[in-house]
């Protein structure tokens, strides 16, 4: 049997779902370019994993195998429903900025692949720590990519100017080419590579 | 009239281009393009539901769901639009299903030759943002047919475009942190910068 703090710490560096599992990585590149979205889409997406995980946990014995995708996707879309409201409510601004990527969640498919692949054979309390756990993970990445994107990007991060920029009479050239969406990709790409030169068992064979 | 949809199918096959540039459907389009061939089925699987399912979930909205689209019901306040997410995501599903069980039942060949991909295409994120991306465009019934074959057109341009160069890429010396997923990562953006070249193109 695994330990919580396993459960909870293993998905951040050792099973990143990212870089290790290839999930979720539609809005990874997508809401990156920015910090502040960023932070919000990483939150909504610890939410929804961990309180999608523990509901299916608590009825995986009563789900029917044939039509558990389908009662999956009725509790992640219900549970997306809910973060999509409380954005709207709260945070317009924002809301309007990561426009239709909010809703996928949906098909983010961390959600659907833990629920899947854990909470269907562990109990709530540990399905729902794997869904912190995963959403930690997810996070990592995404803020490791939007720091360094806003940052060198725009010489600014969270509104408050680092470096100043030519533009304003600073001395930063900035970067556009890191606000542009192919930027994405390569930090990722160079994340991974850092992250299997430290980690050397998650070197794919030739 | 025929200008109009030419440029929204321009558009969405190059300079929107639903893998490219809004990184839809990123899972599937890394983990199944190793060869051409598998790539292409998916690309042509991808390219029918999204045909199919862009117009009929425009439907759904300008006649349910829409604020005050309830009007010929006698409901004219109404706002569903919140339910929108899972009747999307619920006809999506549907059309799958119903798509697999009449390919399988008139065109074994190509089903057979789709296989786990038709099922793998409900969550495939490219067909709901394809959903999401016209209701937030306010496109018309007509537009959204064009749009819906247009942005799969591009996805699966995307997805051969790939993994031919993947197949190349399996000759080379890839540096053993990067080969695989990381090698790829990148390949993608290298694709994504010269595909913003369309970006130039005003129509």
């Amino acid at each position: 049997m695994t330990k919580p703090k396993e459960v909870l710490v293993e998905p951040i560096f050792e099973q990143n779902p990212i870089a290790l599992q290839v999930l979720g990585i539609c809005s990874a590149l997508a809401v990156t370019s920015k910090l502040a979205p960023t932070l919000i889409m990483c939150v909504s997406v610890i939410f929804v994993t961990a309180m999608s995980n523990a509901s299916v946990a608590l009825i995986r014995k009563q789900i029917p195998s044939s039509i558990r995708i389908i009662v999956q996707m009725t509790i992640i879309a219900s549970l997306v429903i809910v973060v999509e409201q409380v954005l709207k409510a709260f945070a317009f601004d924002v809301y309007k900025t990561m426009s239709v990527f909010v809703s996928l969640i949906i098909t983010n498919c961390i959600v659907m692949g833990r629920a899947e692949a854990f909470a269907m054979k562990n109990p709530v309390g540990m399905s729902f720590l794997d869904g912190i756990g995963n959403g930690l993970g997810y996070s990592a990445v995404l803020l490791f990519v939007a720091v360094i994107r806003e940052s060198l990007g725009s010489g600014k991060l969270l509104g408050y100017t680092l470096m100043k920029p030519v533009t304003e009479g600073g001395w930063y050239p900035t970067n556009g080419l890191l606000l542009l969406p192919p930027s994405a990709f390569f930090i990722i790409g160079i994340f991974i590579w850092i992250l299997r030169t430290w980690k050397k068992n998650q070197v794919e064979a030739a | 009239m025929f200008e109009q949809y030419l440029a929204i199918f321009i558009k969405s096959v190059f300079i929107e281009n639903l893998a490219l540039s809004f990184f839809l459907g990123m899972c599937t389009f890394l983990a199944v393009s190793k060869k051409v061939e598998t790539a292409l089925s998916l690309g042509i699987a991808v390219i029918v539901v999204q045909t199919i399912t862009v117009p009929v979930n425009n439907l759904i909205y300008q006649n349910l769901l829409k604020p005050g689209a309830l009007a010929w019901a006698g409901a004219p306040d109404v706002d569903l639009s919140f339910i929108g997410l899972i009747s999307y995501i619920g006809v999506i599903a549907a059309i799958v299903q119903i798509l697999e069980m009449a390919l399988d039942r008139y065109f074994p060949a190509l089903y057979n030759a789709l296989g786990i991909f038709l099922p793998l295409i409900t969550v495939n994120c490219a067909i709901l943002g394809g959903s999401l991306l016209m209701i937030e465009r306010d496109y018309q019934f007509g537009e959204s047919v064009v749009y819906g074959f247009g942005s799969g057109t591009g996805w699966a341009l995307a997805i051969t475009a790939l993994a031919g160069i993947r197949e190349k890429l399996k000759y080379s010396d890839v540096p053993a942190g990067l080969r695989g997923l990381g090698i790829t990562f990148i390949t993608v953006g290298l694709m994504s910068l010269a595909f913003m070249a369309f970006g130039g193109i005003s129509l």
